[in-house]
C-alpha cells in the first residue's frame, strides 16, 4: 500500500516526521482525511486531534490548538500553533505590548501608584495597631 | 612596606572579580549551547511556512494579500531585537549602528519610523534617540516562547493594514559561529518570498474555506515565525557574546593579578632591604 510522508512541526520544534497511510486533520470546515496523491490543498486548522493511520491497525495522535494543512500529492504538512491563537487574544496581546511600551516610556511614577501605595500602607498601619490592641487585651 | 596591604586587597578584589567572570562564562557556556539547540529546533517550521509561501505567492490565487503588496512608503516599522541584559560584548552595540545606519537613510527620504522592540537594551536605546516605540516586550528569558512575541508583531501589522505604516523591518543579530554574530536587517513586509527553485508551478492549492482567510493565517504566521526565529537566535548569540566578553575578562583579570603580584614582591623585596640597611647602619652607629 501507499503511503504519504507526514510532517508535523511546531514553531519551536518538530513533533512528528513520517509515513502513514492515511491522516485526518480538523480542518476548519470539518475534519478531512487525506490520502495519499490527494490534490494539493491549504486550509486553516482549529483545536483538535490530527490523527495519523500507521498501517497495521496502529495510530498515532498529536492534539494541535489551531494550525494550517498543507497537502501535496506525497507530503502533509501540518503547522502546528502552540499558542492558543484568536483573534481576540491577538489583538489583546498586541494592546498589551503596546501599554507596556507606554508605560516604560512614561518612565516616571504616576501619582496614582504612589497614592495607591500609601493607601495599602495605611491600612496596613491600622492592621498592625489592631492587632496590638487585641494582643494587649 | 607602605603599600603592601593595600596591594593586597586589590588582589584579593580582582581574584573575586576573576571568579566571578569565569563562572559567567561557563552558565553563558551552557545556556549557548541550549539556546543553539532550540534555534536549531525552530527551523523545520520555518523552512516549511516558507516553502508555502514561497508557493503561495507564485501561484496565481485570484485574491491579492495586503502584505504581499508592495506600496509607496511614507511611514515605516521596525522590529528591533536586543537583549535584556548587558555584558555582552558588542552585541547590542553592533546592532544599534546598523539600525541607526538604516533610520539615517530613512530619515534621507522622509521616511518616519516607529519602533516595537524585544528586549530592555532596545527599549532604552530607541527612547534615547526619540524613536516612536510603539510596543515592547522585554524579559522573554532564555527559551522564549512564540506566545510571547505576538503582541509586538501584531500591533506593526495593524498599523499596517490599516494603511498607516508602509514597510516594517527587522533588525537582530545574526549566529554566524561562537565567535561570531553579525547584525542582520530583512524585510518583514511587504513579505518578500524566496525564489522557488521550480519556478514554473501551474497548479494551485485548493484553498478551504477561501483564499483570503488561508493566506490571513499562513502569512500571519509566517511574519511571525520569522520574528520568533531572531528572537531565538538573539538568544545564541547574546550568550555566545557573553561567553567570549567573560572569557577575555577572565583573562584580563589573571594579567591583572600577575602585574600587581609582581608589584607587591618588589614592595616587600624593596621594605626588606630598607630594613636590613636601617639595621646596618643603626648598629655602625653604635
Amino acid at each position: 500500500m501507499s503511503t504519504i510522508q507526514v510532517e508535523i512541526v511546531s514553531a519551536e520544534e518538530q513533533i512528528f516526521s513520517g509515513q502513514a497511510l492515511m491522516v485526518y486533520a480538523p480542518a476548519v470546515m470539518g475534519e478531512v482525511g487525506i490520502a495519499p496523491r490527494h490534490t494539493p490543498l491549504i486550509s486553516p486548522l482549529k483545536p483538535g486531534e490530527v490523527r495519523l493511520d500507521m498501517g497495521d491497525g496502529k495510530e498515532e495522535f498529536f492534539f494541535i490548538s489551531g494550525g494550517i494543512l498543507e497537502v501535496q500529492p506525497h507530503l502533509v504538512t501540518v503547522l502546528s500553533d502552540t499558542a492558543i491563537r484568536a483573534h481576540d487574544l491577538d489583538e489583546a496581546a498586541a494592546l498589551e505590548a503596546q501599554k507596556r511600551a507606554e508605560d516604560a516610556l512614561a518612565d516616571q511614577q504616576s501619582d496614582l501608584d504612589v497614592a495607591k501605595a500609601k493607601a495599602e500602607l495605611a491600612a496596613a498601619a491600622a492592621q498592625i495597631a489592631a492587632i496590638k490592641k487585641l494582643k494587649k487585651k | 612596606m607602605a603599600g603592601g596591604k593595600e596591594i593586597k586587597t586589590k588582589i584579593a578584589s580582582v581574584q573575586n572579580t576573576q571568579k566571578i567572570t569565569a563562572a559567567m562564562e561557563m552558565v553563558a557556556a551552557s545556556k549557548m549551547r541550549r539556546a543553539q539547540d532550540q534555534m536549531f529546533a525552530t527551523r523545520p517550521y520555518a523552512q516549511r511556512i516558507a516553502d508555502v509561501v514561497s508557493h503561495i505567492a507564485s501561484s496565481h490565487a485570484e485574491y491579492k494579500h495586503p502584505f504581499l503588496i508592495e506600496r509607496p512608503v511614507k511611514r515605516a516599522g521596525i522590529v528591533a531585537v536586543s537583549t535584556d541584559r548587558g555584558l555582552c560584548g558588542g552585541l547590542n552595540t553592533n546592532m544599534f549602528k546598523k539600525a541607526l545606519n538604516h533610520i539615517g537613510d530613512l530619515d534621507d527620504q522622509g521616511i518616519e519610523i516607529e519602533v516595537a522592540t524585544f528586549g530592555t537594551k532596545a527599549l532604552g536605546f530607541f527612547k534615547r534617540i526619540g524613536a516612536k516605540v510603539i510596543a515592547e516586550t522585554s524579559h522573554v528569558g532564555d527559551s522564549p516562547e512564540i506566545g510571547q512575541i505576538i503582541g509586538p508583531v501584531q500591533a506593526l501589522l495593524t498599523k499596517y493594514e490599516e494603511g498607516e505604516i508602509d514597510v516594517i523591518y527587522l533588525i537582530s543579530n545574526e549566529f554566524v559561529n561562537t565567535m561570531t554574530q553579525q547584525p542582520w536587517m530583512t524585510q518583514l513586509v511587504p513579505v518578500q518570498p524566496a525564489e522557488d527553485k521550480e519556478l514554473s508551478h501551474h497548479w494551485d492549492y485548493i484553498y478551504e474555506p477561501d483564499a483570503r482567510e488561508v493566506l490571513d493565517g499562513v502569512l500571519e504566521r509566517y511574519i511571525e515565525s520569522l520574528v520568533y526565529q531572531a528572537v531565538v537566535e538573539n538568544v545564541a548569540c547574546e550568550m555566545a557574546a557573553r561567553m567570549l566578553a567573560m572569557k577575555n575578562a577572565t583573562d584580563n583579570a589573571g594579567a591583572m593579578i600577575d602585574e600587581l603580584q609582581l608589584i607587591y614582591n618588589r614592595e616587600r623585596q624593596a621594605s626588606i632591604t630598607q630594613e636590613i640597611s636601617e639595621i646596618v647602619g643603626g648598629a655602625a652607629a653604635v
